[in-house]
């Protein structure tokens, strides 16, 4: 195959304790600490094992957001991709807006494969990758532990809630990734310097005429209820006694 | 009014209990007239197990032999075939509806609200983000119609006592052939199930070996409970991936959860917040599990679980 198109959105990182901002607008993100999310580093990953087995020629990195998400994409080049293309708009993007970015990219592109993460770690949605094959007319295989090219097929191992499902599809297709996928290469000085001179193509949103969907208004962030504190026991006594006064053996 | 469609899941023609969780959250929504859509190789059965629920008046069942895989690519046509009508369409948070709800709604033309944990209001709802790190309240537009996953574990099934009318539909639309199932590999067990089991017995790391994840299966033999497991067991190969509990495994509510030899990660932690009780079994007094346990014991789960085993046994 020819290119694969892998998606890298920039998120809080996934070791940041989140904290909500007292007026409820959102999550606090004022020097904390942003990273690729992680399923899209092993999307990527796994796009340049397929390149490097010599089955695809091309990986390119997209990203949806403001400027700061060069960043990732910087990573994403240093980490092996052959170029980048940022969609810049500084409002936040709505998952089918989103779909409807990559569906025109593609268009663009033609890529065989798009590789995404199976849910980002912020909007923990679980929906663009699904969106985007809907809208292109093409196959999804969410949630994927091993994605096997043969052809112009591919056969998708899916972590599903009672074990495994195996399924074939005709490429081109949309993959999902679940995070047993692989396990994302560390990046090297040399290939960061190597990376700032691979090409990163910027793209304002608006130039793309994309119709935007209708947004789910997010009115109003909260913490999470806490659990009431525990009690701590000594020993296996202590712990079968407390159970049984609770009604639980 | 609402009129709302809950799609059903379902295998081996029984249906899945995270069809009346479904049930559950709808029923929440003001003056809402509810129905059950079984898209099916072989409908009539799990027809007849969603008309019982409590508060689904209408059954619509769609046959077709190419139903046997429940792929997102087979069934969203034929759900969006039939969505003209219905204000709001419903699925589980469970791989199923994840893996299709999206795809419906993108084929409506809509966005999705995953993970309904709270009705507010007929469009108003409350989902966890940032693995449950913050609760936010959505408002989804009201002239278009609500495409949304529910949060299972935040909900109970209705009770049987519902008598709905069946009705066999047929609908319009193209199977693609592109998508093609070759095989399902169910894990086999006859423990309680992970997502429904009301206790829950889990292992992490510190497990070391899938033949010491025994005492893991052996303890929650005794207790009757389900076996669960954190991502780094599963990544080991202690257990299956299904067993995994968090943010990327399952989501559950058991009444009980013992968590033997787990840290605590906050994606962990998500898997479990709406846990009845919590007890944790950890060496290290400063384990972050201990800061959700109802009750911890500090120690090393090697010499505790068995006498734990014998105090319960004995
Ligand atoms: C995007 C993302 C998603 C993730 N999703 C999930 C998810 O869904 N579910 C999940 O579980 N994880 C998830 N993780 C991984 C998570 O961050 C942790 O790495 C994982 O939960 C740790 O598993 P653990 O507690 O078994 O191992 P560890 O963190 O290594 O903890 C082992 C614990 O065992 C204790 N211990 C060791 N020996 C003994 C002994 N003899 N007796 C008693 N206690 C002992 C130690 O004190 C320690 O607390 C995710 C990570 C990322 C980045």
């Amino acid at each position: 195959m020819d290119k694969i198109l892998v998606g890298l959105k920039r998120v809080v990182d996934y070791n940041v304790r989140v904290r909500v901002r007292s007026d409820g607008s959102g999550v606090e993100t004022d020097g904390v600490k942003m990273s690729i999310n992680p399923f899209d580093e092993i999307a990527l990953e796994e796009a340049l094992r397929i390149k490097e087995r010599g089955d695809a020629n091309e990986v390119i990195v997209v990203s949806i957001g403001s400027g700061d998400s060069q960043q990732q994409l910087r990573t994403g080049l240093a980490m092996g991709a052959d170029r980048a293309i940022l969609v810049e708009t500084s409002d936040r993007v709505d998952a089918l807006t989103g779909a409807r970015i990559f569906h025109k990219l593609i268009d663009r592109e033609n890529p065989d494969l798009v590789i995404l993460g199976k849910q980002a770690i912020d909007d923990d949605n679980s929906q663009t990758g699904q969106m985007l094959a809907a809208i292109w007319e093409r196959p999804q295989a969410t949630f994927a532990s091993t994605l096997v090219i043969d052809g112009s097929k591919a056969t998708v191992t899916r972590e599903v809630d009672v074990g495994l499902e195996i399924i074939e599809i005709d490429l081109p297709a949309v993959v999902t990734v679940d995070l047993r996928m692989n396990d994302p290469r560390y990046v090297k000085l040399p290939d960061i310097m190597k990376a700032k001179k691979k090409p990163l193509e910027q793209i304002p949103l608006a130039e793309l005429n994309i119709e935007k969907a209708v947004a789910i208004s997010q009115v109003k962030f909260e913490p999470p209820t806490e659990r009431a504190k525990g009690v701590m026991v000594e020993d296996v006594a202590g712990l079968v006694a407390t159970l049984k006064d609770k009604g639980l053996i | 009014m609402s009129k709302i469609l809950i799609v059903a899941e379902h295998a081996d023609d029984v249906l899945n209990p995270s069809t009346a969780k479904c049930v559950a959250c709808a029923s929440e929504i003001p003056d809402a007239e509810i129905h059950v859509v079984v898209v099916a190789a072989n409908a009539s059965p799990i027809a007849a197990e969603a008309a019982s629920l409590t508060s689904v008046t209408q059954v619509l069942c769609i046959d077709n032999p190419l139903n046997v895989s429940q792929l997102a690519a087979i069934v969203a046509p034929q759900v969006v075939a039939m969505a003209e009508g219905y204000s709001h369409i419903f699925g589980p948070s469970t791989t199923f509806g994840r893996d299709l709800m999206p795809r419906v709604a993108a084929l409506l033309g809509v966005n999705q609200v995953s993970d309904i944990m709270e009705v507010l209001g007929s469009h108003s709802f409350k989902r966890p983000v940032y693995a449950g790190n913050a609760i936010v309240t959505v408002e989804a537009p009201a002239n278009l119609p609500l495409v949304a996953t529910v949060r299972v574990a935040s909900y109970r099934s209705v009770p049987d006592g519902g008598n709905a009318t069946i009705n066999s539909i047929e609908v319009e639309s193209q199977s693609p052939e592109h998508t093609r199932l070759i095989e399902l590999q169910a894990g086999k067990s006859d423990r309680p199930d992970l997502q429904t089991a009301a206790k829950v017995v889990a292992g992490g790391r510190a497990l070391g070996s899938e033949e010491k994840f025994q005492l893991i299966f052996q303890l929650a033999d005794t207790l009757g409970a389900g076996v669960g497991a954190t991502r780094a067991a599963v990544d080991a190969g202690y257990v299956p991936n299904e067993l995994q509990v968090g943010q990327t495994g399952k989501i559950i509510a058991p009444e009980l959860y013992v968590a033997i030899g787990i840290s605590g990660a906050i994606q962990h932690l998500t898997g479990i917040k709406d846990a009845g009780t919590i007890v944790a079994i950890n060496k290290d007094p400063d384990a972050p599990i201990f800061e959700v346990a109802d009750i911890g014991l500090v120690g090393d789960l090697f010499a505790i679980i068995p006498e734990l085993q014998a105090a319960l046994s004995g």
